[in-house]
């Protein structure tokens, strides 16, 4: 950079909340009404990278109400109330290449029925409870991407948004505007999955100390509106087996909901070992399963998109709070893998985190630490749902199809009749990052093309996540050494980068494609919708995702 | 000088755009709205206009429901001094909008009325015209350029083939193109402020126009999809191709 860039402006406010998810809204929401009841005024600002609320939010999604019930127990008689699809009925199906058994409801634990719950889009809920935020006077601020921690003794004192108007270089450019400082008592991060501050704040203060591996899953999802004969309204189903190999972890979901809308889609779980593998060729194939592909004859694919998702549960949820402020819902992990549900507990993190810092800042002499947050959770609604599935996915992880599903069941049967389990608490062995063979030891997987009815590939698909990132900024995919993918990643996985990025971000181009000749590395940052999977599932954890300019990303509606 | 920007909330440029199933229109339910990119533009000259010292106030106007209150804090954002919604339900035409503007003009008495030259939804590029018809004012549509040049205003508009420079007496609308401006991030502050800065809610019906629309949409498709194209070996046979479909 030529020249230093101007001083920030700063703001000061009681809380700063980053990302305007289910959980950084309910937080803002709960500090706000705890604020009124203890007539305090609390300031409480939330910044979002996402052009407006709900652009960056994607998920199945079945949303079990009891997070929402006790934010706001009068939501399902709001006028803009957006769930309104019950579950009718719950399916949950073995594929085999050409056959599909369905496990039969009795032999579900209760731990994972879905009655009672609703089937709708969370990007829609988190529209919602941000129109119910702004009632109560949370500021919030779509299109601003924190970028950065700000920490001074030892401590985090706020945010600062990201400069907007940088050139590819980083220079100023005409329009250039610097970032403001939002200084804050408590910091919140919600940010989702492998925040990029969230994952600095867990590295700087050692919050993983002690705790398993996080472990994350790969989420791809399309909406679909279908023909409304084959349309089936509350109808929920999950798969698990093919197209994945009886190593790999991952199912799909369908769920049925609103006029005619069915949302379909494939979570991959990241520990994969076959770096051939494309989490997304493997969505593309599930639906022309012959038992799921009726369901879209004569439907119209809507809009796609991406996330990476937490799946290390109980063991792996690292210490929640830090001098400065607290992790809030997946920026944690707080996913119920059984149950691939994970909203609701990052709602109730919201309240107790909202709850621990009102407990604060109320005494009159705030500790830096909202430490009874950290102190409840286990005892809590979450701990009462992550601590009986805890040993499923280890159980998935260490002995496949089909004896880890079964054992993963006898294991929550157990929990759910005697209150224990016969394997402790099991660990995840190793982060996601460690789990690629060389492509020397496996056999290469082949996909098939796409039809472009129902099977699609990526750049379509790209599309229609109406993502948008203004073209001279610097790249947010920031490479530790840029030599790495083409002198190790290539000749040991075939850089897996290419395939497991749901986007098409990355490719490896040759001067002369037939004769693969001097192989060049390219990063197609304008194309990438947000999901962090890079950043979690590259073998040499080379890449570093960072927010791009504010307002960048995708713009899911609906999903 | 006083300037008049009319702005209207528009389906986002990113946002993909899905037809109601029964083709009546857009379902625009949940997809993100903002301000027309032409309007923001006017907004951003108009402020420009006032940083320089050449005009003393903007003032925004909108027509819609609720929802348009968000195209007006974006134009306050961009620092814009107040703003006017003029509340009315369901499809308004550009002719009624015209007539509503052509009211607040007469309330407001603006020098300049600066404005989109059409909106990216319908593309109807209709109101700035039949309103400087309506108030007979002077206009120059499809600006790139404007400057005040003592009681005149000098506006270069893109014209097919070139650039045409008008010189306009005020009071004078303008409407304005893609190349006018680069409109500025609004900073966190501002979007503050905006939220502070006066907007004054008035309905329709107190104005005394007929909002009735005079044209009734039929049904709203979707362009058909291109058709996957194929791949030719060699010159030769892209030629014999070509001839087969007649271009050659």
């Amino acid at each position: 950079m030529s020249e230093p860039l101007p001083q920030r402006e700063t703001m000061e406010f009681d809380v700063v909340i980053v990302g305007a998810g289910p959980a950084g809204l309910a937080a803002a929401i709960r500090i706000r009404q705890a604020a009124a009841k203890n007539e305090r005024d609390i300031s409480v600002v939330v910044v979002e990278k996402g052009s407006e609320v709900g652009a960056h939010i994607l998920s199945g999604v079945v949303v079990d109400p009891i997070g929402l019930d006790s934010l706001l127990p009068e939501w399902r008689n709001h006028p803009d109330c957006p769930l309104t699809t019950s579950v009718r009925e719950d399916r949950f199906l073995y594929l085999t290449q050409t056959g599909a058994h369905r496990l039969p409801t009795a032999m579900m634990p209760k731990l994972i029925d879905n009655h009672g719950n609703f089937i709708g889009s969370l990007g829609n809920v988190t529209r919602f409870l941000a129109a119910r935020a702004e009632e109560l006077g949370v500021e919030i601020f779509p299109g601003f991407a924190a970028s950065e921690l700000l920490i001074e003794d030892g401590k985090v004192v706020g945010v600062a948004t990201g400069d907007m108007g940088l050139d590819r270089q980083g220079n100023p450019r005409g329009d250039f505007v610097r970032g403001m400082e939002l200084r804050a008592t408590y910091t919140l991060l919600g940010e989702g999955a492998r925040g990029s501050l969230s994952k600095q704040a867990i590295a700087r203060f050692g919050l993983d100390k002690g705790r398993d591996f996080q472990k994350f899953g790969i989420g791809i999802k399309e909406l679909w509106q279908v023909d409304p004969a084959r349309f089936q309204e509350g109808l929920v189903q999950h798969s698990f087996g093919w197209p994945l190999d009886r190593h790999t972890g991952g199912g799909s979901f369908l769920y049925h909901f609103d006029e005619n809308l069915v949302a379909v889609g494939f979570v991959v779980h990241l520990n994969y070992a076959n770096p051939t593998l494309s989490p997304f060729e493997e969505f593309q194939r599930f639906k022309t399963h012959p038992a799921i592909r009726d369901t879209f004859e004569g439907g119209k694919r809507l809009a796609y998109g991406a996330r990476a998702l937490t799946e290390g549960g109980w063991q792996s949820v690292p210490r929640l709070t830090f001098p400065g402020g607290a992790l809030l819902g997946c920026s944690a992990g707080f996913v119920n893998v059984p149950r691939i549900k994970g909203s609701h507990n990052a709602i109730l993190s919201g309240i107790q985190a909202a709850d621990a810092v009102v407990g604060e800042l109320v005494s009159g002499r705030p500790s830096s630490e909202p430490r009874a947050y950290e102190e409840g959770w286990r005892q809590s609604a979450i701990g009462r749902d992550l601590q009986p599935v805890r040993n499923v996915k280890p159980l998935w992880a260490r002995y496949g199809i089909p004896l880890g599903i079964m054992l993963g069941g006898a294991d929550m049967w157990c929990n759910q009749l005697l209150g224990k389990s016969p394997f402790g608490t099991l660990s995840h062995g190793k982060p996601d990052s460690a789990c690629l063979k060389p492509i020397a030891e496996v056999t290469p997987i082949t996909y098939p093309k796409p039809d472009g009815v129902l099977t699609f590939d990526r750049l379509s698909s790209v599309f229609l996540s109406s993502t948008n990132h203004a073209e001279d900024q610097p790249c947010h995919l920031r490479l530790a050494n840029p030599a790495l993918p083409i002198e190790m990643n290539l000749p040991v996985y075939g850089e897996p980068a290419r395939l497991y990025c749901p986007a098409g971000v990355y490719e490896v181009v040759y001067d002369d494609e037939v004769a693969k000749s001097k192989p060049r590395f390219v990063i197609n940052a304008q194309n990438c919708v947000h999901c962090k999977t890079c950043d979690i599932k590259d073998p040499a954890q080379n890449i570093t995702w960072v927010p791009p300019e504010g307002g960048g990303g995708p713009n899911y509606p609906n999903m | 000088m006083k300037i008049l920007v009319p702005v209207k909330l528009a389906i986002d440029s990113n946002a993909k755009p899905r037809l109601k199933a029964d083709r009546s229109g857009i379902d625009l339910a949940n997809v993100k709205l903002s301000i027309n990119p032409f309007c923001e533009i006017a907004v951003e000259e108009a402020v420009r206009l006032r940083e320089a010292g050449k005009a003393t106030e903007v003032v925004v106007v909108s027509v819609g429901v609720g929802k348009a209150t968000d195209a007006i804090r974006s134009a306050l954002a961009i620092g814009a001094d107040r703003g006017i919604l003029i509340e009315a339900e369901g499809r308004v035409e550009p002719l009624t909008i015209a007539k509503l503007l052509a009211k607040v003009v007469e309330e407001e008495k603006p020098d300049l009325v600066l404005t989109g030259k059409q909106a990216i939804d319908d593309d109807s590029n209709q109101t700035g015209q039949m309103l400087a018809a309506l108030l007979d004012w002077p206009q120059a549509t499809f600006a790139s350029q404007v400057e005040l040049d003592g009681a005149e205003l000098v506006v270069t508009r893109e014209v097919d083939g070139g650039h045409q420079t008008l010189r306009l007496s005020l009071p004078a609308l303008v409407t304005t193109d893609l190349r006018l401006n680069e409109p500025r991030y609004p900073s966190l502050p501002n979007i503050m402020k905006a939220k502070k800065k006066p907007v004054e809610t008035k309905s329709a019906e107190t104005y005394g126009v007929d909002l009735t629309p005079r044209l009734s949409v039929v049904e709203v498709r979707e362009p058909a999809a291109r058709k996957a194209g194929i791949k030719v070996a060699d010159a030769q046979e892209l030629v014999s191709k070509l001839k087969a479909v007649g271009v050659l």
